[in-house]
């Protein structure tokens, strides 16, 4: 199994974020987790990267137990996280960004090449590779954080709500890009609110419930789910 | 942006309660600014060769406030910290050099490791390797109190820190003031190499030892040379590290946003100490270029620079590094022109006014930008 998490219990302080969620993520899925506003999805992304720490419970990744591990040891890894709302690092230039991406590798001639084969999913990048990062369109900055997150090569790519804020045709070509990775063998863990076009793309969807999973199951039998079809999709049933 | 409306000035006012007082501020500070350049002008007519003179000592000082302002504004621009033991650091720059110099001869190593070395290069490298020393030890020194003092308080409010800080710069001053550490006298400096002193008229010439340089001439000295060029070279080395090294991106990456520094695999604390590191180096060597030209030292010398190297970097922008050049470039003209054309004690009452007055005016210094935007 690439990543399996079980029983995860995160608290804020007196909150309790995330209370007791389990589920996995198989080589070569692109696995969805979506929930309202508040329901722990960040937080679930936040945890298995490492910056925050569960309370009991266990994160594996292939079978090696992860939970204490520092963030930039799990980059090391092969996860890598491309956060919500983006964070490009404003005051770098597109280039840059594209460099820290890759930081924890040491080759250049294969950083290049995998600048490269960013540039071939992005073009718009390598337009803007002097521009900073602070300067570009929102699309634009989702496209150079997907890309950056790239950078590292990772075997896991968690991404926190890629379709925030974009048009409905640049929505579209995110999710094009995010199938595309994963054909070339990147799985997916995608965290989105757009329950519609992630039930589209994922194989399998797990359903979060203030700090629970809910609902869980192949995309097909979530999205026939008349919980899931009322609550998310906004469809009567 | 807000467009300020034309017709309804009150509510400009009303909604920035500080507004008018800013405005009060700008005023008051054009007019001081006017006041200064009719002065400076007048006094640059009066007598060209005393203006040149106190420009010169002003570019000395205002190089040596650059090498310790790089360091203020390198942490605030990572931790959010103002590093108020920053100027003791400079201090223990001095100190080391003094005891490699007066107990160890460590200046002397090349003649003694290669006796028929030229001089000239024997000196050289020999007050290069006291200052290197300088670096390292101010280097690790901060590494370390940065992991014993400051890191365990990331997390906790912004002024801990800063009270912690203090506490840190009292610890420095008062433990090296301590009889079986540095003591608390003022100790004569012994320079690792002789000063040379060169005058300007009809050409640049030499002052011969125990002569006085004639009058109307202008002065200046190997010192104030070396100075100037190892503070230049520092500034060009901090860019090229800040700009073109991975270390360096990774150090502008984590100053915007730390959390996300670490997702992308960036040690974060280790570039941290780094940067605390870097900052004590240029502190330590500042130290020893400050005692090499003022030849007295003591636990507290590293107060008024340091404070005034604060001041230089709030001027420039707290977190520029090409800010903290400018306002210590500046803090310079103004502390020696103050002294020169004012009075001598009104030097430092002239640097605090102009951190009064930049805060007053523009929080943000030259190079600022406001604050809010970083993560
Ligand atoms: N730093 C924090 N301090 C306290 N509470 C927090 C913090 N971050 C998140 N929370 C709380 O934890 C819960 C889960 O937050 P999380 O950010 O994981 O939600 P989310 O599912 O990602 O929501 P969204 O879709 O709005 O991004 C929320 O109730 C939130 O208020
Ligand atoms: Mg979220």
């Amino acid at each position: 199994m690439l990543l399996e998490v079980e029983n995860l219990n995160v608290y804020y302080g007196a909150i309790h974020a995330l209370q007791g969620i389990s589920f996995h993520v198989a080589e070569g899925e692109i696995v969805t987790l979506i929930g309202a506003n508040g329901a722990g999805k960040s937080t679930t992304l936040r945890t298995i990267s490492g910056l925050l720490r569960s309370r009991g419970g266990s994160i594996r990744f292939r079978d090696q137990e992860i939970g204490t591990v520092t963030p930039e040891q799990i980059v090391r890894l092969g996860i890598s996280q491309v956060p919500e709302g983006r964070k490009i690092f404003a005051p770098l230039t597109v280039q840059e960004n594209l460099e820290m991406g890759a930081y924890t590798r040491r080759d250049p001639s294969e950083i290049q090449a995998t600048m490269q084969r960013v540039f071939a999913s992005f073009p718009r990048l390598k337009e803007r590779m002097n521009q900073l990062g602070g300067t570009l369109s929102g699309g634009e900055q989702q496209m150079l954080a997907m890309g950056r997150g790239l950078m590292s090569r990772p075997s896991l790519l968690l991404l926190d709500e890629p379709s925030m804020g974009l048009s409905p045709i640049l929505t579209e070509e995110i999710f094009r890009i995010i199938r595309e990775i994963n054909s070339q063998g990147t799985s997916i863990l995608l965290v989105e609110q757009n329950a519609l076009m992630a039930l589209s793309v994922a194989h399998r969807a797990y359903v979060l419930e203030t700090g629970n999973i809910v609902v869980h199951g192949t995309a097909r039998e979530v999205s026939e789910n008349p919980q899931v079809k009322n609550a998310y999709l906004g469809i009567a049933s | 942006m807000q467009q300020a409306n034309p017709s309804q000035p009150t509510r400009v006012i009303a909604r920035h309660p500080g507004a008018h007082l800013a405005w009060i501020g700008k005023g008051f500070l054009l007019l001081l600014a006017v006041l200064a350049i009719i002065v400076l002008v007048r006094s640059f007519f009066d007598n060209p060769q005393l203006f040149i003179q106190i420009v010169i000592s002003g570019l000395q000082l205002g190089f040596v406030y650059a090498l310790i302002a790089l360091g203020y504004t390198m942490v605030y621009g990572i931790v959010r910290l103002i590093n108020f033991a920053h100027g003791d650091v400079f201090m223990v720059g001095a100190f080391v050099s003094y005891f490699a110099v007066s107990y160890f001869n460590l200046h002397l190593w090349p003649t003694v490791v290669f006796p028929g070395i030229p001089v000239g290069v024997a000196v050289v490298i020999g007050s290069i390797t006291v200052i290197l020393l300088s670096m390292i030890v101010c280097a690790m020194m901060a590494a370390v109190i940065e992991r014993v003092a400051y890191r365990p308080l990331r997390t906790a409010p912004r002024i801990t820190a800063l009270i912690t800080a203090i506490g840190v710069s009292f610890f420095l001053e008062y433990f090296g003031a301590l009889n079986f550490v540095f003591t608390a006298r003022f100790i004569p400096y012994q320079r690792p190499f002789s000063v040379v002193t060169w005058y300007i008229k009809d050409g640049i010439h030499l002052v011969v030892a125990g002569q006085a340089a004639p009058i109307g001439s202008i002065t200046f000295s190997n010192i104030a040379i070396i100075i100037m060029v190892a503070s230049i070279l520092m500034q060009v080395a901090l860019q090229f590290l800040v700009r073109r090294t991975k270390t360096g991106k990774a150090m502008r990456a984590t100053a915007f946003d730390k959390q996300t520094a670490q997702l992308m695999g960036i040690n974060a604390d280790q570039v941290i100490s780094i940067t605390f590191a870097i900052g004590a180096a240029l502190a330590g060597m500042g130290g020893v270029l400050y005692a090499i030209a003022y030849p007295s030292i003591n636990t507290l010398m590293g107060i008024l620079p340091g404070l005034k190297a604060f001041v230089a970097a709030v001027l420039g922008g707290i977190g520029s590094i090409p800010g903290a050049f400018v306002g210590a470039l500046i803090m310079g003209q103004a502390e020696s022109l103050t002294a020169g054309y004012i009075s001598t004690p009104m030097r430092d009452a002239i640097a605090f006014s102009i951190l009064i007055i930049v805060l007053l005016v523009r929080p943000t210094g030259i190079f600022g930008e406001p604050e809010g935007e970083k993560a």
